[in-house]
């Protein structure tokens, strides 16, 4: 209890309980076929519930996880059973509105995959390692979407060769002290 | 042509358009190669990494060489000024996960965007960096991370600090060094800065209880902006607080009114976390308790589930040891059962159960009717148990609630949930003597409609054991029967052997069953066949009605006085030869009993029907044994056997438990001895007992053990005799006695000569508890009433400083060996008086009800007045001087 907030996993899913995107940030489901089979059984318990104006919350294997729907989507966070549930819910309605925000509007599978670039770096400005990063979206959509071209930065003139020989500098003084 | 171009469209919506459709690994790595492009199509390269990260993200593997190639092609990309595919290459630079060898080619890249003048750059390089880093490359950076700490840009501290919070896991004294610098974001005017560095503090300094205590402190008087924030200074308060009270418990409870501040902050998840804190301080007060009650309260209102789902969930606990204080919330708790979300509505009916008093249970039956019908057996078990505990609360209302159990047990539902209700009946006519006959027709109703042949024979099982004990055991005859003639075999099977109990047990029923096990006899199972002929046999269903022999019932039904594991053993090591396999050769202690028993006693109420059976077998058990033994076999009825009390250590040499068993007028020890040397043979094992410090008790008889072979659990008796009625206690201290033959483990022969050797043993005790049968009575008033105030006998005793009430209404029902009614054992915490029920029968079948009051006052002493009804004077005098002695 006295340890920080933490997420467990935020998932992205579709009408049919398959992937779009899903970041993992807990040990507990070590394999692929694990965090299948914990997406399976999430997906099949809430798929009847009308998650659509609020978000809504269940328990699962001593899990909590929030979730909303929109469309033909399915946004999930998941933490232990002792969180928190209204941080865990500010974090999914950070996920929720970002994804919104960063898709115009038109929030649908079709729309998440081809945008499936921001999606990720959604989740990556959302946590970093089960630690909260940000919960306003749109903070988080504004670090996603700031793309172009990088003007004021001194361009990175190194080239890979120049940067191969740092690293061999590096390497052998490392070796050196060691 | 439009025809054909319309039916193309209809197929893609079919198929469900996706930009991966029939993406393939192998040919995403071909396309990866655009990264080594001397001119860089940054577009192109960004969806290319987002196919990558498409693959990784569906639960596709690189190999070792796949994964470093496209690490190799990545670094490169570090050419490109485009933000949008840096961002990409910084997401697969840490879904890569690199060898540290790898590492070094980005390093210096990395560390040139960390001090780039680019924000997103600095922040994104730096968690990056320090994902991959290790310890060596972090001292390098370390300088650049203490700046980025404090740097302005709250996006890059943030980054920084909460790498900080990783990092510390694998490098904490690098970490530790940065204290300053995260002290002064804690006072950061950005709220999530402050969130980070709030964290990353307090694990640095975790471990120091003073420092954690100040930072608390100064950060409470003063101002927090996150909501994330203040709910961490909220765990680290009351982190403080569980600390302090240890060492200090007078006075206000400290930080107490900055938790109750909280309640009226703006954010909800702040208002939740203090509501949540102070329902979850040790011994919280009804006073402290209030405000949290009223905000949860609220929030079970709320049009948000998570809100009321928080709340309930929350208030449930509470109801498990402040019933009192939730009542204030029935009437919206209430309302939740008919919620939509089924989680919410489940919390609610449990908190409700818990919180209810007697005159609400029928009501409150009503409302759950309604709602059991729709939700999942997950949902429904939990409910089930929650009305097995209400019921055995209230035991008068027992009517009301085996209706309901009986009702939703006709209902649809699966194997759990069936034996989950099934297991709550049994559980309810054991402990309710009013309930057994309704609850045993209801289960007869219940199996003639079942389709689980566990159920139906665990049940049929059960019907055997009570049933002949009922007013009018006939009526439950044609269920039984009813059963052989629609059911599968198994089911069959044991409903014969139901039948055959009811006929040895009732005498006017046996011409009746007779004919029906006739019937029997023409099954088209072989088991059936032969459990009815068998029956007919033994019974003397040949014509003459006569009285069953008390052998036969015992060889028909009496349980099986060996253990499985110890008969199969033997079936094992059994040669076929002339010689019959003979069963008393089996050993008859087993080693793992207690360990069994435990677990019972843990895993209260699980299997059907195996709780009272076990109960009960346990005492034939010991009888029959007792009674085998000629030394013993004088002692009359066994009054009573105790729980196996270990006189070793675990895992010695030799393990010993010792079972005391009483009767009237004798005492005896049986010694259980497992010998865990594979290499030794015990034999004449006895157990010397000095009963100097029991005067009252003299050595009657001891009996050896022959052998004590390795792994074969084996009994030693010594009886004592003692004044007759009178319940005397003493200390007894054991040593076992025994030569000692080497074993041989390669042939398994024991050498000729052995040699003497004593181990030394814990003492073991006779107690005044050992003298009173633990007996439930199901209306302690009534009970009490009926028993007259002609010998109660009432006194008043100071029992001393003592840890907390509960703790001593604890000892006073251990030291008594009494059973607790009505749940009155459970002290409600911080409450300043209790009243206890006890019901027990006496050494000479005296039954005894005890009322006890307990006060304690502010330095902890405990008085307690004790008022004792029993049907003879002379036990209501002994059961004081228990206390007073």
């Amino acid at each position: 209890m006295e340890s920080c907030p933490s997420v467990k996993n935020i998932l992205l899913l579709d009408s049919e309980g398959g992937r779009i995107a899903v970041k993992y940030y807990s040990d507990d489901w070590a394999t692929n076929n694990a965090k299948e089979a914990f997406e399976k059984s999430i997906f099949t318990k809430t798929q009847k519930t009308n998650a659509r104006t609020e978000a809504e919350i269940a328990m699962l294997e001593n899990n909590i996880v929030v979730y909303k729907f929109v469309q033909d989507l399915h946004f999930f966070v998941t933490g232990g059973d002792d969180e928190n549930e209204l941080i865990l819910s500010t974090v999914l309605q950070g996920f929720f509105d970002a994804v919104g925000l960063l898709l115009r509007g038109n929030v649908d599978k079709k729309e998440a995959l081809e945008n499936l670039d921001l999606i990720l770096l959604c989740l990556d400005e959302i946590i970093d390692g089960g630690i909260i990063l940000e919960t306003d979206a749109s903070v988080i959509a504004g670090k996603v979407a700031s793309h172009s071209v990088d003007s004021g930065a001194p361009l990175s003139e190194q080239t890979i060769s120049q940067a191969l020989a740092t690293a061999r500098e590096h390497l052998t003084r490392s070796l050196l002290s060691g | 042509m439009a025809q054909f171009v319309k039916k193309d469209d209809d197929r893609d919506e079919e198929a469900e358009y996706s930009p991966f459709l029939g993406i393939e690994k192998g040919a995403v790595l071909q396309e990866a190669r655009v990264f080594n492009d001397p001119q860089l199509d940054s577009r192109r390269c960004s969806q290319v990494i987002t196919k990558l990260l498409y693959l990784l993200n569906q639960g596709e593997t690189f190999t070792k060489v796949e994964a470093t190639e496209v690490f190799f092609a990545v670094t490169k990309l570090f050419q490109s000024k485009d933000i949008g595919l840096r961002r990409m290459v910084y997401l697969m630079i840490k879904e890569l996960s690199p060898s540290s060898d790898e590492v070094i080619i980005v390093t210096s890249s990395l560390m040139k965007d960390m001090n780039s003048k680019t924000d997103v750059y600095r922040a994104n390089a730096i968690r990056v960096l320090c994902r991959i880093t290790d310890g060596t490359l972090l001292t390098q950076i370390e300088r650049y991370l203490k700046q980025a700490i404090v740097d302005k840009n709250p996006v890059v501290a943030s980054a920084a600090l909460v790498s900080g919070i990783h990092l510390l896991q694998t490098n904490p004294e690098i970490v530790k060094r940065w204290s300053n610098e995260v002290q002064e974001a804690v006072q950061s005017r950005a709220a999530l800065v402050q969130f980070h560095a709030l964290a990353l503090l307090h694990q640095i300094r975790q471990n120091d209880r003073l420092a954690v205590s100040k930072l608390v402190t100064s950060l409470t008087r003063g101002t927090v902006r996150s909501p994330l924030a203040q709910c961490l200074l909220i765990r680290y308060t009351s982190q403080v607080i569980r600390e302090s009270s240890m060492n200090n418990q007078s006075g206000e409870r400290p930080f107490y009114d900055f938790l109750e501040g909280c309640l009226r902050h703006k954010a909800e998840m702040v208002i939740f976390e203090a509501a949540r804190a102070i329902t979850e301080l040790n011994g919280v007060t009804s006073r402290e308790l209030t405000p949290a009650i009223t905000v949860l309260q609220l929030f079970l209102s709320s049009s948000k589930p998570v809100l009321r789902f928080a709340a309930v969930r929350t208030l449930n606990k509470v109801a498990m040891t402040h019933p009192m204080a939730v009542t204030n919330c029935n009437i919206d708790m209430e309302s939740l059962i008919s919620d939509q979300n089924r989680s919410i509505a489940t919390l609610a009916i449990t908190t409700l159960l818990k919180t209810g008093n007697e005159s609400g249970v029928d009501r409150l039956m009503k409302q759950i009717t309604n709602f059991m019908s729709d939700i999942a057996d997950e949902f429904k078990i939990v409910v089930v148990d929650a009305i097995r505990s209400l019921c055995l609360k209230f035991p008068l209302k027992y009517r009301t609630l085996m209706n309901f159990l009986s009702n939703i047990l006709r209902e649809e539902g699966g194997f759990e949930y069936k034996k989950a209700i099934v297991d709550s009946i049994v559980i309810l006519i054991r402990d309710i003597p009013d309930a057994k006959e309704s609850g045993l027709l209801h289960l007869c109703e219940f199996i003639e409609d079942c389709e689980f042949t566990y159920l139906s024979t665990q049940i049929l099982h059960f019907l055997g054991v009570e049933g002949p004990k009922t007013s009018d055991p006939s009526k439950y005859i044609r269920y039984i029967y009813n059963r052989v003639i629609l059911e599968n075999a198994t089911v069959r099977a044991s409903a014969v052997s139901t039948l055959a109990k009811f006929g040895a047990m009732v005498d006017s029923l046996k011409p009746r069953i007779f004919v029906l096990l006739r019937r029997c006899l023409y099954d088209n199972d072989d088991e059936v066949r032969d459990r009815a002929t068998l029956y007919l046999n033994t019974l003397g269903g040949d014509g003459s009605v006569i009285e069953t022999d008390k052998d036969v019932k015992e060889f028909l039904f009496g349980s099986l006085d060996i253990p499985l594991v110890n008969l199969e053993t033997s079936l094992k090591n059994y040669e076929p030869t002339e010689e019959p396999f003979d069963i008393s050769s089996v050993p008859k202690e087993v080693k793992s009993q207690p360990l069994a028993e435990k677990k019972a006693a843990g895993k209260k109420s699980t299997a059907l029907g195996a709780p009272p059976a076990s109960l009960t077998s346990a005492v034939d058990t010991y009888e029959k044994l007792l009674s085998s033994i000629p030394e013993f076999s004088t002692f009359g009825q066994l009054f009573k056997s105790s729980a196996p009390v270990e006189l070793t250590e675990a895992e010695t040499e030799y393990a010993v438990n010792v079972v005391k068993h009483i009767f009237d007028r004798h005492v005896v020890f049986q010694y259980n001895c497992t010998n865990t040397i594979p290499e030794q043979l015990l034999e004449n094992v006895v157990v010397v007992v000095d009963a100097s410090e029991a005067e009252e008790f003299a050595e009657l008889a001891t009996k050896p053990l022959k052998a004590l072979p390795y792994d074969t659990p084996g009994q030693t008796f010594v009886a004592f005799e003692k004044p007759e009625g009178v319940p005397a206690v003493g200390r007894f201290s054991n040593v076992l006695k025994f030569i000692v033959k080497e074993v041989d483990p390669s042939t398994g022969e024991a050498e000729d000569d052995g040699v003497e050797d004593e181990y030394q043993l814990e003492d073991s005790e006779i107690v005044a508890a050992d003298y009173m049968l633990k007996v439930r009575v199901s209306n302690f008033r009534n009970a009490w009433e009926s028993l007259g105030p002609d010998f109660e006998r009432v006194d008043e005793y100071g029992l001393g400083p003592r840890e907390s009430l509960s703790e001593a209404v604890n000892a006073v029902i251990n030291l008594l060996g009494m059973q607790p009614c009505e749940g009155t054992e459970v002290v409600a915490a911080n409450s300043r008086s209790h009243a206890c029920l006890l019901s027990g029968v006496y050494i000479g079948n005296v039954k005894v009800l005890v009322r006890l009051s307990f006060g304690v006052d502010s330095a902890k002493e405990v008085a307690m007045k004790l008022a004792v009804r029993s049907e003879d004077e002379s036990v209501s005098d002994a059961i004081h001087e228990i206390v007073a002695n």
